[in-house]
């Protein structure tokens, strides 16, 4: 492990398994899954101070799975997936958003969303002003706050 | 040793800018101390693609989480709710809603109307210039004409309803219930020199195109250049005494972590309701061995919060998700005290438009909407864009054992104690909680929607620090008196929301900034006798 690298190959394997089993490759919705390479990359290169939550999760699946993660069948890979999940706790809750928000600002996924894929600023988004006449009841009500 | 100051303000938040400003134009040297620095919107999350992460790491409401240089550690673990803030030129109003209502006049007559905790030294009407020029300095939006409240006049037009808000307009018309549009600091046009609102969205944690009002780019620009000094990167350690008890200065660490020692005439504190009562406490001296202004015993005691009782769905049509503010209506439909209820005193609602993405995926997996494996997708198709989320802004009452002192052993980086928070939600403010959460279920149902979530209280929703420093005219039942002078050193004021004697039910940053003028004004009027 370095600051580049601040997970080791097993450790690496294993999140990439993970997150193809908690968000797998949808030909019906056209995205990738969330171990495709790059979604990977991103993960890895941003997990700054949430890598020791993770290698914790990582340790604690490595437990749960009796070895790597990554060489189970699809089968014990599920079960032992949700006994994760069923675990709950800061280290899994760390590594389950390191997957969805780096899963979540890829190009290709936000593009299936109906999104574009860039920052808020500085185009920023349209807003409808919306239908005014909607106040007219709340216009006519008297007064209501109370005097002191 | 410094040259002594006429006015020495410690923080540069909400208050500390508006006080400032105020006090400019008696042209007294005038030198604000803030432990943060200028911000640089260019940085901010929003215009970046990793706007959403960043929540959870250098943009984290909570300092402990965030971990700034210029954050200092809270020990919260004893509190359901967690202290969130920001330290930097704009404080907390950095990193807010900009969700902007005014106290009601009820609220500072509670003793007198409800039989419960104690009523203001001050009303509604005294404060009301305040509220006006605080409006105008700080850029509110809103509409006029809204039966809930005294009348004003936003300087700007309110936010678009949008998508989101239509749909709860819809659906509080139905049940007959009182919505409005809210009263932001989001320009909606371009004002005093900040761009209209583009609908970045992601507005709480600062805003990139400076719609958003924050002291930085409202009230501390004018100060400067009416000449107020402004040293950053300053953590002041303690406020010194003399022997006749008065305050004579302040120790702080400068930029370099080098210790300084600033005379002054007057101390203005603006610290928020945890910093003053840290700093305060951390003050001690052979004089005042409690703490410095705390004769009364109440210096930290009286932490109000307002829980949040946060209840969101998801309907069939699509929502303005994170692509708008999230400030859009409020309803004070239950905001008065209904002796039919098993409660004193209410709550408003504050709609909010919807999240982002990633926001949607990490909660809707926290609470069980988004599956693991197959099935992931179509559910978050289901989610994504579709989420209305209310929440009742609940009454907090001031409770003596709700409070901030030192911890023994937490300290921030320059070594000075930090604060902890020892907190309970009160029984009337949990039946009020109950309340709000049902009748939001009442909205979201009426809007069709489904998949209903609760969040309560919002654990780190401790955004409204109130009341560890409350401003009255009995010394024994006060800290401060009826315009924010200590009842103990009459050199030393308060501006904060410490002062609130009670919470209300609202977001607080107005009447903290109408306050603070408020003070500055009479400070202004009594200069020949100040410190009588």
């Amino acid at each position: 492990m370095s600051d580049d690298n601040p997970l080791t190959p097993t450790q690496a394997a294993d999140l990439s398994a993970l997150a193809g089993f908690i968000i797998p490759v949808s030909d019906e919705f056209d995205v990738p899954g969330a171990d495709d390479p790059r979604i990977q990359a991103d993960m890895v290169a941003t997990l700054g101070r949430d890598a020791p939550l993770v290698r914790e999760a990582l340790a604690q699946l490595a437990r749960l799975a009796g070895g790597p993660f990554a060489s189970l069948d699809a089968a014990r890979r599920e079960a032992v997936a949700m006994e994760l999940r069923a675990a709950a706790g800061p280290a899994v809750a760390a590594l389950t958003r390191v997957v969805l928000q780096c899963y979540y600002r890829d190009d290709r996924v936000v593009r299936s969303l109906g999104l574009e894929p860039r920052p808020p600023y500085p185009k920023g988004h349209e807003l409808p002003d919306g239908d005014w006449s909607l106040l007219d009841p709340v216009r006519a009500r008297p007064p209501f706050w109370r005097r002191a | 040793m410094s040259d002594p100051v006429d006015v020495l303000i410690i923080g540069a938040g909400a208050s500390g800018a508006a006080v400032a400003w105020s006090l400019a134009e008696t042209k007294m040297h005038i030198l604000c101390l803030e432990q943060g620095g200028w911000m640089n919107p260019a940085q901010y999350p929003s215009t970046g693609r990793d706007w959403e992460a960043r929540f959870w790491g250098d943009y984290s409401p909570s300092p402990n989480i965030r971990g700034r240089r210029e954050d200092y550690p809270i020990n919260d673990d004893n509190s359901p709710i967690k202290v969130v803030n920001f330290n930097a030129v704009g404080g907390s109003t950095i990193f807010y809603t900009a969700h902007f209502p005014r106290l009601h006049p009820s609220d500072f007559r509670v003793k007198s109307l409800d039989g419960v905790a104690d009523d203001w030294p001050v009303d509604y009407d005294t404060l009301a210039p305040f509220f006006a020029e605080n409006d105008r300095m700080m850029g509110v939006s809103g509409l006029a004409g809204d039966p809930s409240v005294p009348e004003r006049n936003p300087p700007m037009p309110p936010l678009p309803m949008g998508r989101s808000g239509a749909i709860f307009a819809k659906a509080m018309n139905r049940l007959g219930w009182h919505w409005w549009p809210s009263d932001t600091t989001v320009a909606t046009v371009d004002y005093e020199g900040r761009a209209k609102c583009i609908n970045l969205g992601h507005c709480t944690p600062a805003c990139a195109q400076g719609a958003k009002a924050s002291t930085d780019i409202t009230y501390w620009p004018v100060a400067q250049r009416a000449g107020v000094e402004l040293k950053t990167h300053c953590r002041v350690r303690e406020i010194t005494t003399n022997e006749e008890g008065m305050a004579s200065g302040v120790i702080y660490y400068d930029e370099d972590g080098n210790e300084q020692f600033q005379a002054a005439h007057v101390v203005v504190l603006a610290c928020n309701g945890v910093g003053t009562p840290r700093l305060l406490l951390n003050s001690v001296s052979g004089k005042f061995p409690n703490g410095l202004a705390n004769s009364s015993g109440l210096v930290g005691r009286n932490l109000m919060f307002h829980p949040y009782a946060q209840v969101y769905g998801y309907v069939a049509d699509e929502t303005d998700g994170n692509r708008a503010p999230p400030t859009c209506l409020w309803s004070k439909e239950f905001y008065e005290t209904d002796k039919s209820r098993d409660f004193v005193r209410g709550y408003s609602f504050q709609f909010g438009r919807g999240v982002g993405p990633v926001m949607e995926a990490v909660t809707s997996e926290q609470k069980g909407l988004l599956p693991w494996g197959a099935g992931h997708h179509a559910a978050f198709r289901r989610l994504n864009g579709h989420r209305l989320t209310l929440s009742a802004i609940c009454e907090d009452l001031p409770e003596a054992h709700n409070r901030v002192t030192l911890d023994p052993e937490l300290k921030d980086c320059h070594g000075i104690p930090s604060p902890r928070i020892d907190y309970t939600i009160g029984e009337n403010t949990a039946r009020m909680m109950e309340h709000g959460i049902a009748r939001a279920k009442d909205v979201l149902a009426e809007a069709g929607a489904a998949d209903i979530c609760v969040n309560s209280p919002i654990v780190y929703g401790g955004w409204h620090l109130l009341g560890t420093a409350r401003m009255g005219a009995d010394p024994q039942r006060s800290v401060v008196n009826e315009w924010g002078r200590s009842h103990d050193v009459k050199n030393l004021f308060i501006v904060d929301g410490s002062l609130f004697v009670t919470s209300g039910g609202v977001n607080p940053t107005s009447t903290i900034q109408a306050l603070a003028l408020y003070v500055a004004d009479q400070i202004k009027q009594r200069l020949a006798n100040l410190f009588d």
